[in-house]
């Protein structure tokens, strides 16, 4: 026989990638893509595919002018970050925004921050919260939102002149009638475009635990969290966790890889800490989201928070 | 039923991996002696042998060919009769380079003259008697038993645990040993019991091995060692067969990090090991053969053999049928803890339990992508460790980040390059952060 091959053990893999993980993040993303586009619209199939376009050629673009390695544009993870921006913006963005704050995302966090910041593999704020920012804080994008269904008696599909209408934590804050917990589950309701249906997001949960993609523990600990506070405080906990974007957040952006920490007990403190800040926020502060601030600040903690929580080696004296 | 212990302690991590144990049901063949043997004067851990032959001599099945006087070191037996036809030196695949003595074999198998039924009669009887029949552990490490069991002497050891879990894929040489030679294993453990004076004896086995586990356990019941000798059932997850998990699922104890069972008051055997030590103390014949499954995508006809020590591979894989493709890596050992070898040429030794011939799409190649921190090295690792922390120190050769996320402590079970989605190299990162390590506390002594 010819020479053997003498890599080092172990000699077999368990066919895992990169590729496969991102694959099933977009899969479990599916319903929630589907609500949102029945809820808002078609214009929300323009808006994702173009934003995803966008970010790909940014990201090819920045790794070909900056000679990086091309190998792995192929993995799907700037579709992954493209996509879990675009469900957390409203459908009625201009296509314009979307796509800067698609490069914003990409070109800015992905791959300039994460060398002046992060070092190897990582960086410190998750793309698709940065690329969110972007649309809702900075502009009028994050005030108004599409009432469900109005794109039907829209003179335009695509929704421009779609009525618009506050998200139920803002109909809260200013003391109006909500509507019932089943509208709120099912998603029709004012809000970004992935985000108000809990039932598409939970199923998609389930299959992202499921396929062991993502740990239970950060979602858990921050819902968990985020619910015991504001029972203690008073408020009707059901009506935060099915409006707004807790959900959304907390089981697809929170539980982004490289902004979160690397270990169980890590895991359910960075959720504790994000809902301790989301409810501080959403009780007494001026924006009625909060999930957006406490994902920013516990994203700057990760790295203290992996250093805090570091697993006692086994059997050490 | 009755002699099924429940486990203790659940270890954590671990990973599921795909069994291959299909060689299981495969009663083993006795494999010829080849026309040579090679004998490589090292095969255990431990000072290296220094040949007691000279080119040309005569040699007989069963005749020491190498000793030391060293105490952690095993001699070493002739395997085949015939003539000793050069002493030179082998290089293995992990870098060692050791003298071996080849021997011709004359197709005789005449037996030494020496051979007989040692006798026994006190603990220095029977440290002697393991001394010299050669026997090594055989689960992978191959520490020589003798200095195993007198090791002993200082600590007080209550429990031995037989491993027979088996966890690693494809291998199913310790199950075979079971079924076949059951007696030999229960006569083995009385043995080292009466002897080393224990209490108690619990045989791992992990649950994808039901038939063994009833036999054991019913063989205990009908030989009256019920009260003494237990099996517990394993959970079929990697590493169970690990010295420090089987000990913490069979016992509840917990090796300290850089200990040894004894410092928990248990002595691990492989279920190999003891069935040699009882057919030594019975018939006075030296460890000179050697189960081993074959098998893998390459293999024409993947079985158990009995083979010679010191059998070349190639002549185990043509007496297999031959390779029905070209193998990508042979591997002697288990896919996760195995060595790949060079060639085909190696030798069969004392410490294998398999050969495995792997084909191309069987195995996979590590990149170097960027580690995207999934965390599942941290999730898997039994040691609970963090992988991806000395990954990262040992590029950059920081000893006391090393330390301090305790490199030392890792066994290289490779559960941790198994379930890395971007195939980082971990084991490897591993072996040299530990080297790193080692180097600079060499320096600062």
């Amino acid at each position: 026989m010819r020479k053997s091959a003498t890599a080092a053990s172990p000699h077999i893999h368990d066919g895992s990638s990169t590729k496969r993980i991102m694959l099933d993040v977009i899969i479990a993303l599916v319903p929630a893509s589907i609500t949102a586009t029945v809820f808002f619209g078609p214009a929300v199939l323009l808006l994702t595919a173009a934003t995803i376009a966008a970010a790909v050629l940014f990201d090819w673009g920045f790794r070909r002018i900056f000679k990086r390695d091309v190998s792995n544009i192929f993995d799907l993870s700037v579709v992954v970050s493209a996509l879990i921006m675009v469900l957390g913006i409203p459908s009625n963005t201009s296509l314009w925004l979307s796509i800067l704050a698609a490069g914003v995302a990409i070109v800015v966090v992905k791959h300039v921050a994460k060398r002046l910041l992060g070092g190897a593999g990582r960086s410190m704020f998750n793309p698709a919260l940065i690329g969110h920012i972007v649309v809702t804080e900075l502009t009028a994008y994050g005030t108004s939102y599409p009432t469900p269904m109005s794109w039907l008696e829209s003179s335009s599909y695509f929704g421009a002149d779609a009525m618009a209408s506050a998200t139920p934590l803002q109909l809260l804050a200013d003391g109006n009638m909500l509507p019932s917990l089943w509208q709120l589950f099912l998603g029709l309701h004012g809000g970004t475009m992935g985000e108000t249906s809990i039932l598409a997001l939970l199923i998609g949960a389930g299959y992202l635990v499921w396929r062991r993609v993502i740990s239970p523990a950060i979602p858990l600990a921050y819902i968990g969290t985020t619910i015991l506070v504001v029972t203690l405080a008073g408020h009707d906990p059901l009506l935060h966790l099915l409006s707004g974007s807790l959900v959304f957040v907390a089981f697809f952006m929170a539980t982004d890889y490289a902004t979160s920490p690397i270990n169980l007990k890590g895991k359910i403190l960075f959720g504790i800490g994000c809902g301790l800040i989301t409810v501080l926020i959403r009780l007494y502060g001026s924006t009625t989201e909060g999930v957006t601030v406490a994902l920013l600040v516990m994203n700057t903690l990760v790295i203290f928070i992996d250093r805090l929580t570091l697993p006692k080696a086994l059997n050490h004296r | 039923m009755s002699g099924i212990r429940k486990l203790a302690v659940k270890i954590r991590g671990g990973a599921k991996v795909s069994h291959h144990k299909s060689t299981a049901e495969s009663e083993s063949v006795k494999m010829p002696a080849p026309p040579l043997v090679i004998l490589p004067m090292q095969q255990h851990i431990g000072a290296p042998c220094q040949p007691a032959v000279k080119v040309g001599d005569n040699v007989a099945v069963g005749q020491v060919v190498g000793k030391c006087d060293a105490f952690i070191s095993a001699p070493i037996h002739a395997t085949v009769s015939g003539t000793v036809k050069a002493i030179s030196p082998c290089k293995f695949a992990d870098g060692i380079e050791v003298d071996a003595i080849y021997i011709e074999s004359d197709g005789k198998n005449i037996l030494h003259s020496g051979i007989k039924r040692p006798d026994v009669k006190s603990l220095e009887d029977f440290l002697q008697a393991v001394q010299q029949s050669g026997i090594v552990g055989m689960g992978g490490a191959g520490f020589p038993l003798h200095a195993k069991l007198a090791l002993k002497g200082n600590a007080r050891v209550d429990t031995l645990v037989i491993n027979a879990a088996e966890c690693e894929p494809y291998i199913t040489s310790d199950y075979r040993e079971i079924m076949e030679n059951y007696t030999d294993i229960l006569a083995g453990i009385e043995w080292v019991m009466k002897y080393i004076g224990m209490d108690n004896c619990i045989i791992g086995i992990e649950d994808n091995k039901p038939s063994a586990i009833a036999l054991l356990a019913s063989e205990i019941v009908k030989q009256g060692m019920h009260r003494r000798v237990s099996v517990t059932e394993l959970p079929s997850r990697y590493p169970y067969g690990a010295e420090r998990m089987i000990v913490q699922a069979a016992t509840g104890r917990t090796i300290p990090l850089g200990g040894l069972p004894s410092d928990v008051g248990v002595s691990v055997l492989n279920v190999s090991t003891i069935s040699a030590l009882n057919r030594y103390l019975d018939t006075g014949m030296p460890l000179i053969q050697k189960r081993i499954t074959v098998d893998g995508g390459a293999i024409a006809n993947p079985q158990n053999v009995i083979v010679p020590i010191g059998t070349p591979i190639r002549d185990i894989v043509s007496f297999c049928g031959g390779y029905v493709e070209e193998p990508e890596k042979v591997i002697t050992g288990g896919p996760m803890m195995g060595i790949a070898q060079h060639n085909d040429e190696a030798p069969i030794l004392k410490r294998y339990n398999a050969i495995l011939c792997i084909s191309a799409k069987e195995t996979f190649t590590p990149e170097a992508k960027p580690c995207i921190r999934c965390g599942r090295c941290v999730e898997t690792c039994p040691m609970n460790l963090t992988p991806i922390n000395i990954e990262r120190y040992t590029e950059r050769g920081n000893t006391n980040m090393l330390k301090r996320f305790n490199v030392s402590g890792c066994i290289e079970c490779g559960s941790c390059a198994y379930v890395c989605p971007v195939k980082r190299p971990l084991v490897q990162h591993m072996r040299d952060g530990k080297q790193v390590e080692r180097r600079a506390a060499a320096i600062n002594a």
